[in-house]
């Protein structure tokens, strides 16, 4: 086994523990590539099939290509797909873009926000029918207490201290100082009422990884992380006001992955262009109160 | 080629730098982002405070305030041989969990000890967990040398007594090396204060080591506990397949295989994967799935093991070596969550054989066993479980307890233990020697109602008209003129069992608690009739011994699926009701519960 069997085994393994102990579980897919090759690893786990919910949280400030890859995808391989939203902080224009709030608080608003009404149900869920082809509101509220989500260590330092399976109270909160051990394949899959558990099965996966993972699986990845022949790509997917593009002409995964091993990005951080980490504590605040 | 990839755990007492350590690797390794070491610097001029590598790991703001690493962290660096993780582990005594989850995904220990403060109490104590981890590769570091001015005699002292200790828990190191994390000696270069010192700097010691092989693993005898039995048929997918992740040894297609403690038996079919070319065989190492020649019916939580090979031990009670991370105290018969590759289960504290000082390796008195604590335990599962001995498999001798909802406790079974009697077994015994009748005996009573009192069971799949023939069961004797009562088994969890959450831990509770109201029932002198959801025969072994002396007659409904325990009757489903009542009432005949 190389060292990519080694980690697919692991995060297969560690989704298999998750839908065994969970009975209301939810996979977040951003449409970005970690966590399309999470949902991959699902099929992987699953045998071809995909045997919870996906729900993404839509900003409303997503590129279109990405929207239209989501449900192109949620056709394709019959997923349950679901989407959230904070339709109120859009409407009250309480955005960065629109000026009235910083970046901080517009990620606050747009992502953490409703990220934990969705997940607890109490905000309107809109689920994909696969016979008319769009979205209906879902019928189901129940709280999802499993949630499945594609962080990785290696992407800042808050990340790099996550556990596979992560508790969180009621309100979202991640008491980062008292986290329950984890050995030898065993992690908390028991949690008392009113709380719920972050999953983290691509934990140990580094960029490179992900990279070199697409490629032996030929999983299929938006196009926005390739050159289209302007020499510029994103190297990282999030609302467009905040995500800048790198320059580099890097026109498919083997590109992107000889870049990343020798090229430029070898030693420039990967959300680098993500402005809202700039902001003092930024990141570390916003993972606190519920931002994947 | 790929490089290979190696996790290395650091530890050791608090305050003898191993973030220091580590972000000097990174820094001079420089596998540091760019900008990220000119970003520490900057944060530490706005703080006012002197720049430390310690400052790059400790990237939450708790730490930083604290000055303690609080948590795992883990941090990525390579050189030309390989890719390397390094787990930074707290020293700090209160953060013990923390440390040993980063011990736990770790293949090689780097110790690492303050040259000045020499060998303190973490120092052993985590000397100790790292052997009772199963972590054979240790490195020891002797830090901070600038502060003992590179004296050669001053590390040569910390290494002989470190090194005398060690052997107690036969651990031997691969390498002790004299460094400063501060200044950068001996790190990624050889040291030109240290030129007495001829054995490797800490980069060229890494690049030395030589990893695991898979092969080791896949040579020993196959093992897969049983995640999870999976059918997605709404897709029209009709595979039945038996998933979990291959700890150790290797199965083919044609292998004959066993689920135990069950003891079901097939023939692996096909090795199954999604998006991948076939395998020859199901190696250690592998998370896939298997199709079975026969159809078989076992839960999560079975071991896989093949037939032809040594088998696993299968009991009740064993003795183990744990370290106990818990809020609360270990405590003699508590129940615990017992998790032991994908089985998990109840078990109970039966003696404290011994607690070890991690501080001297001496041995304490106590019949608990408190927070951080080392101990020598015995213990008994409410039912089976199935394992192999520390050191002949790793893998399957290893466990963790689950004490309110947490992780409390980790060990590895040393000593399969065998006992007249179970814990049930005594409780029972004790409960018949001990209980107390009124005026009116067992006889009288018979004698009054016209028939002995017994307690009568029907279990299986749901849906398949169980209840319905319990109730006509009880109607039909008590038109003979019997005193028959059928409690529905949803008035358990009514009354008697609405303090239990609805959880697979509880079965054994429920299970148990059945056992006493049948008790109780037939004392009264009824025949009891009732409808239960069991997971496998031992479920229904514990039933029929917490029932005590009166007999219990279990009927299944459906395909007989207990390898364990003998049923009394087995009738098809939705079978006719009057047919089964006649077919129970000539068994009950049989035993002379009336005539």
């Amino acid at each position: 086994m190389n060292h990519l069997d080694q980690l697919e085994a692991k995060s297969v393994h560690i989704l298999r523990e998750a839908y065994r102990d969970f009975k209301s579980l939810v996979m977040l897919w951003s449409i970005g590539k970690d966590s399309t090759v999470l949902l991959w690893l699902a099929r992987k786990a699953f045998f071809g099939h995909v045997p919870f919910p996906l729900l993404h949280i839509d900003t409303h400030y997503k590129m279109p290509a990405m929207i239209a890859y989501r449900d192109q995808m949620a056709a394709q391989w019959k997923l349950n797909m679901v989407y959230g939203e904070n339709t109120q902080a859009v409407k009250d224009k309480e955005t960065f873009p629109d000026g009235n709030v910083d970046r901080i608080t517009c990620c606050r608003n747009l992502k953490a926000t409703a990220l934990k009404h969705t997940l607890s149900g109490n905000w309107p869920r809109y689920r994909f029918d696969h016979e008319k082809g769009d979205y209906q509101l879902d019928t189901n509220t129940e709280a999802y207490t499993g949630v499945i989500v594609g962080v990785r260590a290696d992407e800042e330092g808050s990340r790099s201290k996550e556990r596979v399976f992560s508790p969180r109270d009621q309100e979202n909160d991640w008491d980062v100082g008292d986290q329950p051990p984890e050995l030898w394949n065993q992690y908390k899959t028991d949690f008392a009422k009113g709380t719920h558990l972050r999953i983290h099965p691509l934990l140990d996966w580094t960029e490179l990884n992900i990279w070199e993972y697409i490629e032996r699986e030929k999983i299929p990845i938006i196009d926005l992380y390739f050159d289209q022949g302007e020499g510029t790509r994103c190297r990282s997917l999030g609302c467009y006001p905040c995500t800048s593009t790198v320059e580099s002409t890097s026109k498919n995964v083997g590109e992107i992955i000889s870049e990343l091993k020798t090229g430029k990005f070898a030693n420039i951080a990967e959300r680098s262009g993500r402005a809202q980490d700039k902001e003092d504590g930024g990141l570390e605040t916003l993972r606190r109160e519920g931002y994947m | 080629m790929e490089k290979e990839r190696l996790n290395i755990v650091t530890v050791g007492h608090v305050d003898h730098g191993k973030s220091t350590v580590i972000g000097r690797l990174l820094a001079d390794t420089g596998s540091l982002p760019e900008g990220k070491l000119q970003e520490v610097r900057d944060q530490c001029a706005r703080n006012a405070k002197p720049f430390e590598f310690a400052f790059l790991l400790d990237a939450l703001k708790d730490e930083q305030e604290q000055g303690i690493t609080i948590d795992v962290a883990r941090c990525f660096f390579e050189t030309e041989k390989r890719h390397y993780i390094i787990i930074d582990a707290p020293g700090h005594i209160e953060f013990l969990k923390n440390m040993v989850t980063g011990a736990a995904a770790a293949e090689v220990a780097v110790i690492v000890i303050d040259a000045k403060e020499g060998i303190q109490e973490n120092t052993k104590r985590h000397g100790y967990l790292v052997s009772m981890l199963g972590l054979k590769k240790v490195i020891v570091v002797v830090n901070k040398m600038d502060l003992v001015d590179y004296a050669e005699d001053s590390f040569n002292n910390t290494e002989t007594e470190y090194r005398a200790f060690l052997k107690k828990l036969d651990l031997d190191p691969i390498a002790f090396i004299p460094i400063s994390g501060f200044q950068g000696e001996n790190m990624v270069k050889p040291s030109d204060k240290m030129t007495w010192f001829k054995g490797n700097h800490l980069i060229g010691q890494f690049d030395a080591l030589v990893k695991d092989d898979n092969a080791d693993k896949t040579k020993l005898p196959f093992r897969m506990p049983l995640q999870g039995v999976y059918k997605f048929t709404e897709e029209g997918d009709d595979r039945r397949i038996f998933a979990g992740t291959v700890q150790t040894g290797s199965a083919k297609v044609g292998d004959e295989v066993v689920f135990l403690p069950s003891q079901k038996r097939s023939k692996i079919k096909t090795i199954e994967l999604f998006n991948a070319d076939t395998l020859a065989a199901a190696e250690a190492g592998r998370a896939l799935g298997l199709t079975l020649e026969t159809q078989v019916y076992v839960q999560p939580g079975e071991l896989l093991v093949r037939v032809d090979e040594t088998q696993p031990v299968t009991a009740r009670r064993f003795k183990s070596n744990i370290f106990w991370m818990g809020k609360a105290p270990l405590i003699l018969g508590k129940k615990y969550k017992l998790k032991i590759g994908a089985k998990r289960l109840p078990v109970r504290l039966i003696e404290v054989v011994s607690i070890v000082d991690a501080s001297d390796i001496g041995a304490i008195n106590k019949t608990q066993v408190d927070r951080h604590d080392v101990a020598e335990c015995i213990f008994e599962a409410v039912k089976p479980i199935v394992f192999d001995l520390a050191g002949k498999i790793d893998q399957t001798g290893r466990f963790v307890l689950v004490d309110d909802y947490e992780i409390a406790g980790g060990g590895i079974i040393t000593e399969e233990i065998t006992v007249d009697k179970t814990l049930d077994e005594e409780h029972v015994k004790l409960r018949e020697e001990s209980w107390v009748r009124g005026w009116v005996n067992s006889a009288k009573r018979a004698e009054r109602l016209g028939h002995k009192a017994t307690s009568i069971v029907f279990t299986g799949d749901h849906g398949l008209g169980k209840r319905k023939m319990a109730a006509a069961l009880e109607k039909i004797l008590f038109d003979m003129k019997l005193n028959p009562y059928f409690m529905a088994y949803t008035n358990l969890n009514l009354g008697l069992d609405s303090d239990l959450e609805a959880q697979g831990f509880n079965r054994s509770e429920e299970i148990r608690r059945l056992g006493e109201l049948s008790h109780l029932m037939t004392d009264a002198g009824m025949i009891f009739i009732t409808v239960v959801a069991v997971e496998d025969g031992f479920d229904l072994e514990l039933l029929k011994q917490i029932n005590g002396p009166t007999g219990l007659m279990v009927i299944n409904v459906g395909e007989n699926r207990f390898t364990q325990y003998q049923v009394d009757l087995t009738v098809e489903p939705h079978e006719n009701e009057g047919e089964v009542t006649a077919k129970i009432i000539d068994l009950l005949k049989a035993q002379s519960i009336f005539v």
